[in-house]
């Protein structure tokens, strides 16, 4: 295909996706708006009073990225997941297969989509946030490129579950039982100093930790981790996501006999 | 001129080490109107598969209008359109978007995809049906949709696999007009069905598939013409008792108000025509027992069973 055409069915998927979601906002974006409101109502204004400041803000400003950055991840994450593997279910997936888009084309597409659920879904939350607190911004082309990255990062993972899902179970495994507690373990609610050395050790092991506090850091100033070793972290992920789910594709995993 | 599909010794082995294909050479040259045939099983979809990159082949080469899939997938691709057995497009969207969406993946441009969706969508009586989800569609609209969408990239070779499976009479020879003006047209026609009637009216080539290996591949005449005995059904106005003709095979069907004779090769309707006249019974109606087609396929397959 020349430059043009691909062009053309890059815009092709992405604009499906894009329709996909915003068909389905009650799905969609309605949910995840929901939560966080009651997030930052419950444990940042309710609970959060009580807790006092931690690293120098009030617990709702220490909350709100980690609360951006949740939303951010799980939407971008099941956006694809769920999109890709639909496609396979309804065989509607033959569509592209029979044409002759290249699988970087398709990976690149349905990653983007996901990448755009998740950022409208972050720029949701951060709006709602304003709602309950002033917001702080430290450094905007970090906190931009963090949550970019680390959307796109989650993309690529659903991506990779999509193919190898068998059935919808397979796609709401994953974030269930590894997701969320990578997140909610991830220091989204506190500062990881407040762990026993023991535990901050493995906290580390954590990939969410990095994104959760660079994002933070690109917001507060403040961070529990080196933001320079969060951006090397998001970037090898995504580099071997995007091997992995390339290779996946062009081998017909799970979609090709 | 190379030819619009040429497979030479493709075999597919499945996972399960079910062998789909063991290495079958066709070639379907460039304008045919061309029917592949077989029973459930046969290899038909796996060959049809391959054709389109649904299935990967094990070994065996693959040419569309010389282009070999093994070196420019993308290239061959671009010469193929597919309507597939199973609806396979995405229900949620509405019938224009499922057209559009598929241009888009051959790099169409938006307005051109525009305007090709409602050539077709008007060709095939679904332009009133534009804007409706697609899941909401009938069974022989959403397979009409299929073949929309299978035509918005203008493809040189058009394969349909059981097109008319589960259509009314009346859509079926619709659908028939209209793959036909399309191979007049210079579309190259691969069909997959279970009507042999629908190949034998339709089909200039034919090749038919058993246990994954081509047991017959020439034209339809030329198939034909090696049928050694066709049956058929007279209908008489009064019940005959006892029928004995020497040399031909008649048996009486039902009550006797029927007859069914074999006629070989060498054998005419006149003896018997004359043997009636003689017994006094007129036949009031004549049909073939079963399609011609339908009888040289039972007898081909049960042979290489």
């Amino acid at each position: 295909m020349s430059t043009g055409e691909i062009w053309i069915a890059f815009y092709t998927i992405l604009r499906r996706e894009i329709r996909r979601f915003m068909r389905i906002w009650p799905q969609t974006l309605l949910p995840p708006a929901i939560t966080m409101t009651l997030y930052f109502a419950i444990f940042g204004n309710l609970i959060g009073s009580r807790i006092g400041e931690m690293d120098g803000f009030s617990y709702m400003q220490f909350i709100v990225p980690g609360l951006i950055m949740m939303s951010v991840i799980t939407n971008s994450y099941s956006n694809v997941a769920s999109s890709f593997f639909s496609a396979k279910f309804q065989h509607s997936v033959q569509e592209l297969l029979v044409s002759p888009t290249p699988s970087w084309v398709v990976l690149t597409g349905y990653v983007l989509g996901g990448v755009a659920r998740g950022l409208l879904v972050g720029l949701v939350v951060t709006i709602l946030s304003l709602f309950f607190t002033h917001m702080h911004l430290h450094n905007l082309f970090l906190t931009v490129l963090i949550v970019l990255l680390t959307s796109v990062m989650f993309a690529l993972g659903g991506f990779v579950n999509a193919l190898f899902a068998r059935n919808f179970d397979d796609v709401s495994i994953v974030p269930t039982f590894i997701l969320t507690p990578l997140t909610y373990l991830g220091g989204v609610f506190y500062s990881i100093s407040l762990l026993p050395d023991f535990w901050q050790s493995v906290s580390m092991l954590n990939p969410v930790l990095y994104m959760v506090n660079a994002f933070r850091y690109g917001i507060l100033g403040v961070s529990d981790i080196d933001v320079s070793w969060a951006l090397f972290i998001i970037c090898a992920f995504i580099v071997g996501l995007y091997c992995i789910g390339l290779t996946l594709l062009n081998r017909g995993r799970g979609i090709r006999n | 001129m190379a030819y619009a599909i040429e497979i030479k010794d493709l075999k597919k082995r499945y996972g399960n080490g079910f062998e789909a294909l063991k290495g079958i050479d066709l070639t379907v040259e460039q304008g045919d109107f061309f029917a592949l045939l077989g029973p459930n099983g046969a290899g038909k979809s796996t060959t049809i598969g391959i054709l389109c990159s649904l299935v990967n082949k094990s070994a065996g080469q693959v040419s569309i209008f010389g282009v070999d899939i093994d070196k420019d997938f993308a290239g061959a691709k671009r010469f193929l359109g597919v309507v597939p057995q199973e609806f396979n497009f995405n229900q949620f969207e509405t019938v224009f978007n499922v057209v559009v969406t598929q241009a888009g993946f051959y790099g169409i441009p938006h307005e051109l995809a525009k305007e090709r969706a409602e050539k077709y969508l008007k060709q095939l009586d679904l332009w009133d049906k534009k804007d409706t989800v697609s899941r909401m569609l009938s069974g022989g609209m959403k397979r009409r949709l299929m073949i929309a969408r299978a035509l918005i990239h203008e493809p040189k070779v058009l394969i349909l696999d059981e097109p008319t499976a589960g259509v009314d009479i009346e859509l079926r020879r619709s659908m028939w007009e209209f793959i036909k003006g399309l191979n007049e047209q210079g579309t190259t026609i691969i069909l997959t069905t279970h009507y042999l009637e629908e190949a034998e009216q339709l089909c200039r080539n034919i090749a038919i598939i058993n246990s994954g290996e081509i047991v017959e591949n020439t034209s339809v005449k030329a198939l034909l013409k090696t049928l050694n005995s066709e049956t058929f059904v007279l209908d008489l106005d009064q019940s005959i008792t006892e029928v004995s003709l020497p040399g031909y095979n008649l048996t009486k069907v039902g009550d006797g108000s029927s007859l069914e004779i074999e006629i070989v090769k060498g054998q005419n309707l006149n003896d018997v025509f004359a043997y009636l006249e003689q017994q006094g019974i007129k036949v009031v109606s004549m049909r073939n027992k079963s399609n011609r087609l339908e009888e040289l396929f039972v007898k081909l397959i049960e042979g290489n069973k």
